[in-house]
């Protein structure tokens, strides 16, 4: 922590500062209230929790591959999901089921925004710490009570759920139609606690950033970060709460003999089952309410960190700021009325169909100003390629590849051809799953420096994101093929099937395992640089190394426990003023009042 | 660096998009008009979607190269270019919400059934399909066109009755059940879809359509086909741990056949 300069104001600010820095271990680091403490607590979880995803996602396309192959370890591990180490097919369901639950709710809904939202929110905006510092904390450890509930899925008879991560009745709801066990109650249980924890995390969000804004920090002069990390928290805010109700009622329905999902006279294994009256669909109404905000919830603070690091390295502002922000809130909103469009081959009434697909094409309205002007932002400018320059430039490309293939699916004429086939599976993971992730990578190398005070080895970063890059086509590019076949989702193997085998699927398959057996080699690099950089990266004594404008890079690396030092910055720009003309250099804080960009060398503050 | 990204963001995206053009790894031919039309939705789609990844990427590699140079010039103090903006943003959604209307008369054409009545139109053979844990029961009306009542408590797989039909019921005694669809060429098929247990889902994809087996509701899928041959029929809804093998075949074949096929049928009932 470096020193701050302690004024007579400051002193007394401490003096009823909500919470001094702590002392102890466990008050510092485990039980903090500190928002940047936090925002690192979220992103080893999510750390953790992407590990596990990945190591789940080889372990199913390794059975795609060779169902009948025997992986010794494996055996020992699961004795009866792999006897022998051959993984039987509700095995291969179990691990499907659990990629999916983790890579959604622990990776991509922590990392982003719980991870660096919480960090760099507050800073951002110039505040001592968010909101409500005790509830973030509560957030983040009700976060991991939910996590530890997944995980024990695992290990509990009849191991983890096998319905996958959309969990549809009434296979998910009658114990009989499936391996019984408390997997599905676990993993039910799981969600639950993670909507309430994501319930408190975003009111803290919204209030945070309505309330504790710095002097002069208007709305329109917010970071594109802060932006989507608010229309985030206010998708979560909305979805978080009916997925919750909907979890709550499918646990009655397995535990206490209610129905809300599962209808009357169901025989299973020629045995009756003792449920009346309920609606398989409403689950899938209420799962898909939330399910598609979740997109957005996962991608947006993505597309926030891609503005960001995209107008930085190319020395210039954001083309079209005001559209980028209304294009966000277009897309949050549009968000919330297209949840339709998981549903075409449900069964549900086919004259809702138009409406919901005129909506979901008007997604594709805001998504394509959103590529337009990340594209306008580098245009004219002089680019400098960073490594977090790199994975956003990346992300850009995958926003687009799996943004386009929307268009398709989002027509119910199309869809039903495609719907729950591989090509979903080629959509979903390129635009939610991958571009997500390049908007992480991008934002930990960039943040790197400030959370650390060190640098995480540039050169590492650079051809992690080479093969990453290459690694992530070379394995979804395929699946959409898979998809034309037509190959349906979630097929243990694909021998009974004569289109597949003779359509080539197997060719497919091989191609795809091994690209994803490599780039998730190519993630361990990643993890070695990020560890190294920790403890022994070169040490960043400059507080802004990107030469960036906004708050975060005002102040110390890493930052002194209350930001600010127990001032309040004023904020005098906008977000993005690069290579003004007649400054004294290309960039200007929103720290810098006029006479520091353009007058007496003198009077520079904020660096 | 530039360069390099450029050559390789455009490598990705021909290597994305050739197969498209080449129809390497392609759908089977569709055997039905409305197959055709949604085909022909499909092809007008790939061909909009098609031009705007090409240009997206190209665009983006393009500028990426150009202002990553040694030699390019200081940044530009440019905000935008509303024009432009508004331009691009007209032309997208024309496209993209344009694109909603093309294929919607095939979605109506298919999915708009009249819910009610299962009285056979003039001509029309109906295949009441039953999904279950992990097959298919195909159920015909037989000679006199009337589907039997069905009683769950009659339910008996090992039996042979896996819908519960009660022979003595009026229409009943003729019901033919049976694991595997035939239908005559060039006449319309009504399937309804029916399920026992969890979801499962109708998909034929020479027939380019799916539907939900919902339990507790009934779905309704219309079609023609107009191509002999033997087509697979695969579930299309996670149902379970066989849900991979869960798989009947649709045979389309001549009038002649169809008429034999269901003699046949008949003659093990009595």
């Amino acid at each position: 922590m470096t020193e701050v300069e302690v004024s007579p104001e400051v002193a007394e600010y401490t003096e009823v500062h909500r919470h001094p820095e702590p002392k102890g271990f466990w008050s510092k680091y485990i039980f903090s209230v500190d928002h940047k403490v936090i925002g690192i607590q979220y992103l080893l979880l999510a750390v953790v929790a992407v590990f596990v995803g990945m190591a789940l996602s080889l372990l199913v396309r390794l059975r795609l591959i060779c169902p009948e192959c025997s992986y010794p370890t494996l055996g020992t591990l699961f004795p009866v999901g792999a006897p022998e180490g051959v993984m039987t097919p509700e095995f291969y369901l179990a691990m499907l089921t659990m990629h999916g639950t983790v890579m959604v709710f622990m990776v991509l809904t922590t990392a982003p925004q719980g991870g660096f939202g919480n960090y760099f929110l507050p800073i951002q905006i110039g505040a001592a710490d968010m909101a409500f510092p005790r509830l973030n904390m509560l957030s983040f450890w009700t976060t991991f009570v939910s996590f530890m509930l997944l995980m024990a899925a695992f290990v509990v008879e009849g191991g983890a759920p096998q319905t996958g991560w959309t969990g549809y009745p009434p296979l998910s709801a009658v114990p009989e139609a499936t391996v019984p066990g408390i997997g599905q109650d676990l993993w039910l249980a799981s969600i639950a606690v993670f909507c309430i924890a994501s319930l408190l995390a975003a009111l803290n969000f919204i209030v945070t950033i309505l309330d504790l804004r710095a002097k002069g920090l208007t709305m329109m002069r917010l970071p594109l970060t802060c932006w989507t990390w608010f229309i985030t928290a206010i998708l979560g805010l909305l979805a978080f709460g009916v997925l919750l109700a909907a979890g709550v009622l499918l646990l009655m329905d397995r535990n206490v003999g209610t129905s809300f999902f599962v209808p009357g006279g169901l025989i299973v294994s020629d045995k009756q089952i003792d449920h009346s009256g309920g609606s398989p669909i409403l689950w899938q109404h209420l799962f898909w309410f939330f399910g598609h905000p979740e997109v957005y919830i996962a991608i947006l603070p993505g597309m926030g960190v891609t503005s960001h690091v995209l107008s930085t390295f190319a020395r210039k502002t954001v083309f079209g700021y005001r559209a980028m922000v209304y294009a966000v809130i277009a897309i949050g909103l549009l968000g919330f009325v297209v949840w339709g469009h998981h549903m075409f081959v449900s069964g549900m009434s086919p004259y809702s169909a138009f409406v919901f697909s005129v909506l979901t094409m008007c997604i594709g309205v805001p998504s394509a100003i959103k590529t337009f002007n990340w594209i306008g932002t580098m245009w004219g400018g002089k680019i400098r390629f960073t490594s977090p320059m790199l994975y956003s430039i990346g992300f850009v490309s995958l926003f687009v590849s799996g943004g386009i293939s929307g268009i398709f699916l989002g027509q119910p004429t199309i869809d039903l051809y495609f719907h729950d086939t591989y090509f979903v599976v080629a959509h979903f993971h390129l635009i939610m799953g991958v571009a997500a992730i390049f908007g992480m990578f991008a934002g930990l190398t960039f943040w790197f420096p400030k959370m650390f005070g060190r640098m995480m080895d540039e050169r590492l970063s650079k051809i992690h994101f080479w093969l990453t890059f290459v690694g992530v086509y070379a394995i979804f590019g395929p699946m959409h093929y898979l998809g034309m076949l037509p190959h349906p989702r979630r097929y243990a193997e694909i021998t009974g099937v004569d289109f597949l085998m003779e359509g080539g699927a197997a060719q497919l398959h091989l191609f795809i395992t091994v690209a994803a057996v490599l780039t998730v080699l190519a993630q361990f690099l990643f993890l070695y640089n990020f560890v190294k950089g920790i403890y022994a990266g070169k040490v960043c004594t400059d507080p802004n190394p990107w030469e960036a404008t906004t708050l975060e890079w005002a102040i110390s690396s890493p930052p002194p426990h209350d930001n600010f030092g127990g001032k309040v910055p004023h904020v005098y720009r906008g977000a993005y003023d690069f290579s003004l003309g007649g400054a004294k250099r290309d960039f200007a804080m929103q720290c810098n009042d006029d006479r520091a960009v353009y007058g007496e060398p003198s009077a520079a503050s904020g660096d | 660096m530039g360069f390099l990204i450029a050559i390789v963001v455009w490598a990705v995206t021909l290597a994305m998009a050739v197969p498209f053009v080449t129809q390497t790894w392609w759908m089977p031919e569709s055997i039905t008009t409305l197959g055709d039309e949604i085909d022909e939705t499909f092809m007008w789609t790939l061909a909009g979607t098609g031009v705007i990844f090409l240009v997206a990427q190209f665009a983006l590699g393009y500028t990426v190269w150009l202002f990553g140079r040694k030699s390019a010039g200081p940044a530009s103090d440019s905000h935008g270019n509303n024009k432009l903006e508004i331009l691009w943003t007209t032309a997208a959604a024309v496209i993209f919400v344009g694109l909603t209307f093309v294929g919607y008369s095939v979605w109506a054409e298919t999915r708009f059934i009249e819910q009610k009545s299962m009285e056979p139109a003039e001509g029309r053979l109906i295949v009441e399909v039953t999904g279950q844990q992990f097959v298919w029961n195909m159920r015909y009306a037989g000679e006199d066109s009337q589907f039997g009542p069905t009683d769950i408590n009659l339910i008996d797989d090992a039996a042979g009755n896996p819908v519960g039909l009660d022979r003595s019921g009026p229409g009943g005694s003729d019901d033919i059940m049976v694991p595997e669809m035939y239908v005559p060429v060039n006449r319309e098929v009504e399937v309804v879809l029916k399920s026992k247990d969890v979801l499962h889902n109708f998909f034929v994809p020479e027939l380019r359509i799916k539907l939900d087996t919902v339990p507790g509701l009934v779905g309704k899928l219309r079609f023609t086909p107009n191509k002999e041959g033997r087509f697979e029929i695969v579930c299309s809804e996670l149902c379970g741990l066989g849900h991979y093998k869960m798989r009947s075949f649709l045979h389309v074949v001549t009038e002649q056949e169809y008429e034999d096929w269901l003699a046949e049928q008949a003659s093990y009932l009595f």
